[in-house]
């Protein structure tokens, strides 16, 4: 088992406050990983240092054997790991389709190839019929797929998703859980942080359970809720 | 030429040609006042869309556009004057020098991350450290100002643009078709589809892999160049360049008039922005002029009215409503 993405004793403060505390997992190639726990444990923080928003204080990132803390977005898109931001931020103004065809942009500089990549993503995340549409003129669960679309199109080896079913309806979200089952089928790797455990039970091979910043459990969805830190934590009692 | 008319509408294509033909043969019928009227519309057309790839492409607001054609201007004139330099060899190095100067602007304000109103400022202020610097270089004359030997022109000489306005005015409208065009095949490349999305979200444009410094960086540098035509053209079209008046503020917000008011971020909006704005500010001295009214100011408050008019009724400029009303939304 090789790691595509490995972090190793990360740590990020603001001030006093310690969002992330050492932290390590590894994501293994073809795998669905999902980091969970209750709100403010540091899941978007850790996130954001994955995705190069944010440059950890201490520990380390790599993606297939390369150090990657602390470079620029782009640049860690660029070496294949593409995120969606837990706000949604489509290019509100531009339609569907150019949305999509500037992340397929990223491997090519013919737009019209671009635009070919754009209409197969957007096939697969059901956004085809409305690639005319202007973005910011979507409903949420369309905004929600467009995001993942347009991270899609810049040919990610793993897919960093922030909450991609919060907000959405139960047939929605059993939709983008088929739809990131399909992708993972073809080969995707997908890191995804998530507070609908009806979705992480369904996707995820394992699960890393952040509390205070620190790992608590990491395993099979099915054994991380049934441990008794994870259920005192996060889940709650009347989980059991 | 197939890259050209890739996803144009029919109709916007016909639109395009009847209105460059009509622009052709217009020095046939127009008289010198006419033709000077028509410079100016092409002129502020120019370096509309110029502005338009900072503001409209790339949503970088710059409000010290002044400096771009004045550093064109001065560059030329100087250029001619001192050593007999032709403006079409002047511009190979006037390009270069608003271009440096677009790129210091830039660097500075990209690398340091100064954005928004505040890069703004910072595009002003540039423009005024420019009008005051030039004000005391003398190899340029100074605030005493810098002149072209003008004399009555028997014969046009197009190379070095002494001549008549018929010349002037083909110059810069082949100019204008020219950086039209230009806008047009920048929007549709890839830098062109990276510009709109840092105008969108620089966050998620960065997100996706794009380079933002980068593409800014070519946005100002590409909008000072083209500027910067403009400004020979302006140098040997007026022949006398003043500090105070080149590089002023208010020669800044005249070139941002006319695409805001055709549109932002369109490719028609400068064009049609520039038509509406010096067809209204001459129709209204006509106006006033035939109706006996001697009021000083009176023009500039029925053009503030005006414009004000516009902006309130189509916030997104003329040409998107006209667009619509013509049906010449772009095909998806």
């Amino acid at each position: 088992m090789s790691a595509l993405l490995s972090v190793a004793r990360v740590s990020k403060r603001f001030r006093g406050l310690v969002a992330v505390d050492r932290a390590s997992f590894e994501v293994v190639r073809g795998e669905i990983f999902a980091v969970i726990g209750p709100n403010g444990a540091g899941k978007t923080t850790l996130f954001s240092t994955v995705a190069g928003a944010l440059k950890p204080d201490e520990g380390e990132i790599a993606f297939q054997g390369e150090r990657i803390d602390g470079l620029r977005p782009d640049d860690i898109c660029r070496r294949g790991i593409a995120r969606t931001f837990q706000i949604v931020r489509p290019f509100p103004a531009l339609t569907v389709e150019d949305n999509v065809i500037i992340g397929a942009l990223l491997r090519t500089s013919d737009t019209a190839q671009a635009r070919a990549t754009a209409h197969d993503v957007l096939r697969q995340l059901d956004l085809f019929d409305k690639r005319a549409q202007v973005a910011k003129s979507l409903t949420l669960p369309d905004r929600k797929r467009l995001e993942v679309a347009r991270a899609l199109a810049t040919a990610p080896q793993l897919l960093l998703l922030d909450e991609v079913m919060a907000g959405l309806r139960p047939t929605e979200t059993d939709r983008i859980v088929a739809i990131l089952r399909e992708l993972n089928a073809r080969g995707l790797t997908i890191l995804l942080i998530e507070h609908v455990m009806r979705a992480v039970m369904a996707l995820a091979n394992r699960v890393l359970v952040l509390h205070h910043g620190a790992p608590i459990a990491l395993g099979s969805p099915a054994d991380v809720v049934r441990e008794p830190a994870v259920i005192s934590s996060y889940l709650g009692a009347e989980a059991i | 030429m197939s890259r050209l008319l890739e996803g144009v509408p029919k109709r916007a294509g016909v639109l395009v040609f009847a209105l460059l033909l009509a622009l052709l043969v217009a020095p046939l019928f127009a008289n010198d006042y006419l033709l000077t009227i028509l410079i100016l519309i092409l002129y502020f057309a120019y370096v509309g869309q110029a502005w338009n790839i900072m503001m409209g492409f790339a949503g970088q607001l710059s409000l010290g556009h002044a400096i771009y054609v004045g550093l064109g201007a001065y560059t030329s004139a100087a250029l001619y004057l001192h050593f007999g330099i032709a403006p079409w060899i002047g511009l190979l190095v006037a390009i270069p020098v608003a271009m440096a100067c677009g790129a210091i602007i830039g660097f500075l304000a990209f690398r340091f991350g100064v954005a928004g109103v505040y890069f703004a400022i910072l595009t002003i202020a540039f423009a005024e450290f420019a009008r005051i610097g030039f004000d005391h270089i003398g190899y340029t004359g100074g605030s005493a100002g810098l002149f072209l030997p003008v004399a009555q022109y028997t014969h046009n000489d197009l190379w070095n643009l002494r001549g008549r306005p018929a010349m002037f005015y083909y110059v810069i409208l082949a100019l204008t078709v020219a950086v039209f065009l230009l806008c047009h095949l920048l929007l549709r490349s890839r830098m062109g589809y990276f510009w709109l999305a840092i105008r969108e979200d620089e966050e998620a444009a960065r997100a996706l892999g794009i380079d933002t410094f980068r593409y800014k960086m070519a946005a100002v540098t590409i909008s000072a160049g083209m500027t910067a035509v403009a400004g020979v053209f302006f140098a040997f079209f007026y022949n006398n360049l003043f500090p105070e008046q080149v590089f002023h503020i208010s020669r800044s917000i005249e070139i941002i008039l006319a695409p805001i008011i055709g549109g932002i971020g369109t490719l028609f909006g400068p064009v049609l922005g520039a038509f509406v704005l010096t067809g209204l500010s001459e129709g209204m001295t006509e106006l006033l002029h035939a109706l006996g009214i001697d009021v000083p100011g009176a023009k500039q408050v029925f053009y503030g009215i005006c414009l004000l008019v516009v902006v309130m009724a189509l916030p997104d400029g003329i040409w998107p409503w006209l667009a619509r009303r013509l049906g010449l939304e772009r095909r998806a």
